[in-house]
């Protein structure tokens, strides 16, 4: 418990740094654990209130639930949801199987990008932790991205202490990570603690399977388990040695390595 | 293989750093494999990568998250890798040894509970093995281990090691960094990582695993007197929360705090919190907290709130140990943005004592400029007084950042504080705000009735320039814009104020300056906005200017200076005047001036705006 508190202490600390830096300021919310765990961080930060809008970008191919979920919390929690969507893109009929990593390039990098020029966020925070997957590993607290989104990840201003980049040339933005520190235990461990509403969808429902990670539907699958409590599934999570993104499919070969140099989040 | 560990959920952040090519990878490679915390068949996975490439199978290779790294050779930016071992997972920020990534290095470092320093057992101490220990120490990193690698290559000779252990302490001495083991292992074999080396039946201290398991945690700061820099003011709802993170000591409702560098006090109403029940009633070091004061007191981010009886250090100078890593060398007079905790403040290199080569820790004089990755020894100057620590006593508020245009380019500790020729009234007037008879009426109040804070106007500059009749004109389009201002002419004082004085007295500056600035003082705490010129003072008037301006913080002081041609200006002026003057477009710049700083009402937006402490 102390772990976690102390994993707090150090996300509310970032997310007030943000708030107070960046007059121009989003957070993406996924809906999935990370990034609803993120938005209670906030909640905390800020006593309760949410002081900036939360970003969606819908592909149109989310699990229906996520949907659901979303708008019920946006309303029980009064937030300022955003929800952004690459319509062109969609209009010309752009699905997965056109290619993964153009699928999500298309409708979750662009989408995203497209939602972020609209609105001239010039601060972003987003729920990536460096356990997820190897680019992540590399990422800054406060993350310059350039006049494209692109990410130079070979020339990162230095983070020193508490100090972070908050202030960059006009027409680039930030991508802040106030949960790099924190693993996927963590994560649940927090939900935990603190009674954090959840989608189902991670629990195993009686057939035996439980979504781990969650994304668009036909790219994400769910994994074999019978945790169907909180519990279950830190306990599972203390044995497993398989990646969490296993199911994701973006992430097989390069993908995410090309996706996110591009801006994916 | 040892036994397969489960998933604990401590965290213990350590870097790993020395020479490129000392093997930092191998070891974590090794690591990693050891304690069985690889995924599945990612061990398989790298073996058949190097049989297809035709190359003998590392540890190394397992930790190259990209594919473009492998192909290099070297790490490229910090990266993190977790492993478990014994209840404990550890997040390995990896730091390349490559020069000219000491950036990266410093960052990982920067953010390290402990860390492991490897030299080469064949190669010996060598230029980076020094520079990173220095800059370990440098960095707060007091727990560390020196793991002396590639044992196998010299035969396992226990005086190979013992040379490399003296040479090294006899380094780390001179900055009484003191490491707590030094193990000689083979990372690539595995000797002495996980498992005790049967080649070296001389050495019994600890694996590097067992040394891992023997860090600490971070030492809590909360036995030290209380440092709570002042991150944010929150007014989302009734409430007006302070917060920040206790970066040393305790607080608890009912505590009496004093803020620096500003003076102001007030005791803790509450602490508040989301979704804890009960509300909490205490806060220590390491926690991001809310409290809300007793007093509507306005204070303002980088302020440092502290007990009474435990005060930070105020100045507008210091003495520091400082790295530099910026992309353009680091100049004397120049000027740089100086984050100290949450402070922000325009400072300038005010001298270059001396460049330390972290090699043998030499130290060369005379420099103007710092280059990329050296460490200096300087004196820097700040715009406005600042609230610190010296680092040998608090660590989070004695070191501080630089940032040069966009980037921080530099960090360092605070060595000393130097004496500015503020200190007696900054000294002054902490003591008269500490006794300060205050009536029922607060300083807030009396903004809300008036719709203004309080500030002095002053306005500067050579002969018949029109700043008096400027002063005139502002203050009359004040009062007729509904403010409370005040003319105060520095002759009124003459006749009646100082009258005490003989003629000769009267041309010493400071006392004069001091007289003034108090009665200032008690203008400013009646709300008024006073507006003055400098010209009793005469060609003394920066002397002046400066006294003024200590005395009656933290009300602000808006410098306006007149001139007839382009001029060098005086130090912190806030409006220029140049060319023939217009009245009316002075008046509206300095109106403007004064709503940008907070004094007359802001537009009222989604934030709210705290610019100054009253």
């Amino acid at each position: 418990m102390k772990h976690l508190r102390q994993l707090e202490d150090q996300s509310v600390y970032i997310l007030r740094e943000a708030y107070k830096h960046f007059n121009n300021l989003a957070m993406l919310w996924s809906m999935g654990k990370d990034s609803t765990v993120l938005l209670w961080l906030a909640r905390k930060a800020f006593f309760g209130h949410v002081p900036f809008p939360l970003l969606h970008v819908d592909t149109s191919y989310k699990i229906p639930e996520m949907i659901e979920y979303r708008d019920r919390l946006a309303r029980e929690w009064g937030l300022d949801l955003i929800v952004g969507q690459n319509k062109e893109a969609l209009a010309a009929g752009m699905n997965h199987t056109m290619g993964r990593v153009v699928c999500c390039t298309a409708l979750k990098t662009n989408g995203l990008k497209q939602l972020l020029e609209h609105k001239g966020y010039t601060g972003v925070i987003l729920g990536v932790r460096a356990d997820e997957e190897g680019t992540r590993a590399k990422e800054r607290y406060f993350s310059p991205r350039d006049k494209h989104g692109d990410w130079d990840f070979r020339d990162q201003p230095p983070e020193l202490w508490d100090q972070y980049k908050t202030t960059f040339p006009p027409g680039t933005h930030i991508r802040i990570h106030p949960l790099l520190d924190w693993t996927e235990i963590n994560i649940w461990e927090y939900i935990k603690l603190e009674n954090i509403p959840f989608i189902d969808l991670y629990l195993d429902k009686g057939d035996g399977t439980r979504y781990r990670s969650l994304g668009c539907a036909p790219c994400t699958t769910p994994i074999k388990s019978t945790a169907k409590t909180v519990d279950d599934i830190i306990e599972e999570l203390r044995h497993t040695t398989v990646a969490e993104r296993s199911g994701r499919a973006q992430d097989e070969g390069r993908g995410m390595e090309l996706l996110r140099k591009d801006g994916y989040m | 293989m040892t036994t397969p560990n489960t998933k604990p959920s401590e965290n213990l952040n350590i870097v790993i750093v020395g020479h490129v090519d000392h093997g930092k990878s191998t070891l974590l490679g090794r690591l990693y494999a050891d304690t069985n915390s690889l995924p599945d068949g990612k061990l398989e996975k790298v073996q058949a990568i190097c049989r297809q490439q035709g190359k003998e199978f590392e540890y190394a290779f397992l930790f190259d998250a990209f594919l473009e790294e492998q192909e290099q050779g070297i790490t490229i930016d910090t990266a993190r890798t977790f492993f478990m071992w014994k209840g404990r997972q550890y997040i390995i920020i990896d730091a390349p040894g490559h020069k000219e990534f000491l950036k990266n290095m410093i960052s990982g470092a920067a953010r390290a509970e402990a860390a492991l320093l490897l030299i080469d057992a064949l190669e010996g101490v060598k230029e980076q093995s020094k520079k990173h220990g220095y800059l370990l120490s440098l960095l707060g990193v007091r727990q560390f281990a020196v793991v002396v690698n590639k044992m196998d290559l010299v035969g396992y000779r226990q005086d190979v090691f013992d040379g490399i252990e003296k040479e090294y302490r006899e380094f780390l001495g001179q900055f009484k960094a003191v490491p707590t083991q030094f193990i000689p292992v083979s990372a690539k074999l595995g000797d002495n990582i996980a498992h005790r080396s049967e080649q070296m039946s001389w050495y019994s201290g600890p694996t590097v695993l067992d040394t891992l398991g023997a860090f600490s945690k971070e030492a809590a700061r909360s036995e030290q007197p209380l440092r709570l820099p002042v991150q944010d003011v929150y007014k989302f709802d009734a409430r007006r929360i302070i917060t920040g993170r206790i970066t040393a000591g305790r607080v608890k409702v009912g505590d009496h705090l004093v803020f620096s560098p500003s003076n102001k006090r007030a005791n803790i109403r509450t602490v508040e919190a989301f979704n804890i029940e009960p509300q909490p009633t205490e806060g220590q070091a390491g926690q991001s907290i809310g409290v809300t004061l007793d007093e509507q007191i306005f204070v303002e981010r980088g302020e440092i709130a502290s007990h009474q009886d435990q005060l930070p250090q105020v100045s507008t100078a210091f003495r520091a140990n400082l790295f530099w890593l910026g992309k353009r060398p680091l100049e004397k007079g120049r000027k740089y943005l100086l984050r100290v905790a949450t402070k922000e403040v325009d400072c300038e290199v005010a001298s270059i004592h001396r460049i330390i080569d972290t090699m043998d820790l030499a130290q060369q004089q005379g420099s103007h400029t710092v280059g990329k990755n050296q460490v200096a020894e300087l004196t820097l100057r700040t715009k406005t007084p600042v609230a610190f620590d010296l680092s040998a006593s608090f660590e989070a508020t004695g070191r501080f950042v630089l940032v040069d245009e966009y980037d921080i380019a530099g960090g360092g500790i605070i060595t000393e504080l130097v004496h500015d020729d503020q200190e007696f009234l900054r000294e002054e007037a902490r003591r008269r705000d500490f006794a300060w008879v205050k009536g029922e009426v607060t300083v807030e109040d009396r903004a809300q009735q008036y719709g203004h804070r309080a500030a002095v106007i002053l306005i500067t500059g050579g002969r018949h320039t029109g700043k008096s009749f400027l002063a005139r004109k502002l203050e009359g389009r004040l009062v007729a814009d509904g403010r409370h201002a005040y003319l105060l002419d520095g002759e009124n004082l003459r006749r009646g104020l100082d009258a005490d004085l003989s003629e000769e007295e009267r041309g010493h500056t400071a006392e004069m300056a001091r007289r003034y600035g108090e009665v200032a003082r008690l203008l400013t705490d009646t709300g008024l906005i006073v507006v003055s010129t400098t010209n009793p003072f005469g060609l003394a008037y920066q002397e002046a200017f400066e006294a003024i301006r200590t005395l009656v913080h933290p009300a602000p002081v808006i410098a306006v200076h007149m001139s007839k041609t382009d001029e060098e200006l005086p130090p912190n002026t806030d409006v220029v005047l140049v060319g023939p003057a217009d009245f009316d477009v002075a008046t509206a710049r300095i109106l403007e001036e004064l709503k940008r700083r907070g004094v007359l009402a802001q537009a009222i937006g989604a934030k709210p705006v705290f610019q100054y402490s009253i």
